[in-house]
C-alpha cells in the first residue's frame, strides 16, 4: 500500500539540479553533443532503438545523454516519448530480401551467391585495448571494392528449394501488438517476436545461452546473418498505393536447426529467426535461438522445464522497462506497509518471548 | 505506333509519383531546405503532423507478418493555388522536411514538373545513389575470397 505523503520538494528539486550538473560533468571537458552521440556511439544508439521499440536515431541519443549512458533509462525515456505519438498507421512488412547488406555471412555454406561480406565486424579483433584511441587520431578511410549493388539471396532461399528445410507459410494476417492489447498467453510466434525483439538484450542472451547449454536445446547454426538497410512502405489510402516512407538499418538472423520430424513431417531443419533495429547482431542471433526453442510445442518436441522452453517465463520477463518499474518500485516509500510488517514481528516475538518464560 | 492504354498511363504516372515520393522521404531535410529555400503559396489540408508508423517484418523473411517496432513518420497535406494537390509522409520528426515534400509533390503535378526534377530530384537522386554505392563499395572490400590449400590425397 503507498499513501501519498506531501514533503520533500526542495529535496527533489535540489536532486534533480544535481542531477543536471553530474551529467555535464568537468566543465573543463567539452560537452558531448547529440550529434556525436548518434555519429559515434552507433551501436548504443542501435539498442536504445531495439529496446525502445522506436526508430528514431537522433531521439535515441538524445535519450542517452539525457540518461547519462544509462541504457536502460534511455530505452524507458523512448517508451515513454512513443506513448505520445498518434499511430499513423503501419507499414508493408519490410522485405529483408531486397536488403542493401553491410554484411552477410553464413555458417552453414562457405560458397553462396553474393558471398560472405563480414562489414563492419569486431569479429577477428584481438580484444586489445587500443590505446591510439585516447589520443585524437586522423579520420580512417576504409577501402572499397567495385561492387554489385544487387540484392543477395536470403541462404533460407536456398534450402527451401530443396525442401530441405520447413517451408514458411507466406500469408498478410493481420499480427497481434502488444502494445495496443496486453500479452496474453499462450502466444502467437508473431507475438512472441515483437516480444523478443523489443525484450532486454541480457536477458535474451542469457535465454539463448542457456539453450546452448543444455537448459532446453536448439543446436542452431547461423544459416545466414545479414545487417543492411531496408526500405520501409506503407500504403496511404489518400492515395490508394503504397509509398516509400523511409529507410531503416536491421539486422536479420536465421538459423537452421535439427528436426527429427514427426508423424506428419519429413525429417528436415526447422527455423528460427531473429530481426532486430539497427546493427545488433548479438540480440538478432539470440533471438532467433529462443524463437526457436519457444516453437517446441508446434513441432511436437518435449517440454523439458527449461526456461528457454517456458513461453511465460521468456515473455513476462523480458521487458527491461517493465522490470526495472517493478524491481525498482521497491526503494519508493512503503512506511506503512513496513509498519504492519513491524508490529507483527513484535507481536510474533512478545508470543515466543512469552511462552518460553512459561515454559521456564 | 502503339497508342498506350488509359490504364498503362495512369500505372507509370503511379510509379513515378512513388519514385519521387520516395526519394523525398529519404531526403535530409537540411538538404532539401537548402534545394527549395522558397515554397509558393499553399492551403494546409493537414498540417504537418508527427506520428509513429509500426513498422512489419515477416516470420522468416518471408512468413507471415509480426511488429518490429515503430518508426517516427510526419505527415502532410496542402493544396496550391492552381489546385495540385500534394502528401507527404517522411521519416523524422521535421515538419518543415513534410511540408516541404508536400509541396514539391504538388509542383510535379504541375508545368513546374520539369523544373523540380532537374533543381531537386535529379541532385537528391545522385546523391543518394553516390552515398549508397561509397557504403556497397565498402562492404564489396570485406567480401571473403576463400583459396584451398592444396591437400595430400589431392595429389
Amino acid at each position: 500500500m503507498y499513501v501519498a505523503v506531501k514533503g520533500g520538494e526542495r529535496a527533489i528539486d535540489n536532486a534533480h539540479a544535481w542531477l543536471a550538473e553530474e551529467r555535464r560533468g568537468d566543465l573543463g571537458v567539452a560537452e558531448l553533443s547529440v550529434a556525436q552521440i548518434r555519429a559515434q556511439l552507433t551501436l548504443a544508439v542501435n539498442r536504445v532503438m531495439a529496446e525502445g521499440s522506436l526508430f528514431d536515431p537522433d531521439l535515441a541519443a538524445l535519450a542517452i545523454k539525457q540518461a547519462r549512458g544509462d541504457l536502460i533509462e534511455a530505452i524507458f525515456l523512448i517508451r515513454a516519448y512513443r506513448t505520445t505519438l498518434p499511430r499513423l498507421g503501419a507499414s508493408c512488412p519490410v522485405d529483408t530480401a531486397k536488403m542493401a547488406v553491410i554484411r552477410r555471412i553464413s555458417a552453414t555454406f562457405k560458397d553462396l551467391p553474393g558471398g560472405q561480406v563480414l562489414g563492419p565486424t569486431f569479429d577477428y579483433t584481438h580484444r586489445l585495448l587500443d590505446f591510439k584511441l585516447a589520443a585524437e587520431g586522423e579520420a580512417i578511410i576504409a577501402p572499397t571494392a567495385p561492387a554489385a549493388m544487387e540484392a543477395v539471396p536470403h541462404v533460407m532461399a536456398m534450402l527451401d528449394r530443396d525442401g530441405m528445410i520447413e517451408p514458411e507459410a507466406f500469408g498478410n494476417a493481420l499480427p497481434p501488438d502488444l502494445t495496443r492489447a496486453p500479452l496474453e498467453l499462450p502466444a502467437s510466434r508473431a507475438l512472441r517476436l515483437q516480444a523478443i525483439t523489443r525484450g532486454d538484450e541480457g536477458f535474451i542472451l542469457s535465454m539463448a545461452y542457456s539453450t546452448q547449454r543444455g537448459y532446453g536445446r536448439t543446436h542452431a547454426f547461423v544459416g545466414e546473418l545479414r545487417i543492411g538497410v531496408v526500405a520501409v512502405e506503407m500504403d496511404i489510402p489518400e492515395l490508394g498505393f503504397a509509398v516509400e516512407i523511409g529507410e531503416i538499418e536491421l539486422t536479420e538472423c536465421e538459423t537452421v536447426n535439427q528436426f527429427k520430424g514427426s508423424k506428419t513431417e519429413p525429417p528436415q531443419f526447422t527455423r528460427g529467426y531473429g530481426l532486430v533495429f539497427g546493427q545488433t547482431e548479438r540480440k538478432a542471433i539470440a533471438m532467433s535461438l529462443v524463437d526457436r526453442s519457444l516453437r517446441w510445442a508446434e513441432l511436437g518436441e518435449d517440454y523439458t522445464g527449461a526456461p528457454a522452453q517456458d513461453e511465460e517465463f521468456v515473455l513476462m520477463h523480458a521487458d527491461n522497462v517493465q522490470a526495472t518499474g517493478f524491481l525498482e518500485h521497491i526503494k519508493l516509500p512503503h512506511y506503512v506497509d513496513f509498519q504492519s510488517e513491524l508490529e507483527l514481528v513484535r507481536r510474533l516475538r512478545a508470543e515466543v518471548f512469552a511462552s518460553r518464560e512459561a515454559a521456564e | 505506333m502503339m497508342q498506350a492504354s488509359p490504364e498503362t498511363e495512369t500505372r507509370d504516372a503511379t510509379v513515378a509519383r512513388k519514385a519521387w515520393m520516395g526519394l523525398l522521404a529519404r531526403a535530409k531535410p537540411a538538404r532539401l531546405a537548402v534545394l527549395v529555400p522558397e515554397l509558393p503559396a499553399y492551403a494546409l489540408l493537414r498540417a504537418p503532423e508527427i506520428g509513429a508508423v509500426m513498422v512489419q517484418g515477416r516470420i522468416g523473411g518471408s512468413g507471415q507478418p509480426f511488429n518490429l517496432g515503430e518508426m517516427t513518420v510526419t505527415r502532410c497535406a496542402l493544396r496550391l493555388g492552381n489546385g495540385a494537390v500534394g502528401h507527404a509522409h517522411v521519416q523524422g520528426r521535421d515538419k518543415a522536411h513534410a511540408l516541404r515534400a508536400a509541396v514539391i509533390d504538388a509542383l510535379m503535378q504541375t508545368d513546374q514538373a520539369d523544373a523540380m526534377r532537374a533543381a531537386v530530384l535529379k541532385p537528391l537522386q545522385a546523391e543518394e545513389t553516390l552515398r549508397r554505392s561509397q557504403r556497397a563499395a565498402k562492404a564489396a572490400a570485406t567480401k571473403v575470397e576463400f583459396f584451398t590449400l592444396v591437400r595430400g590425397e589431392d595429389q
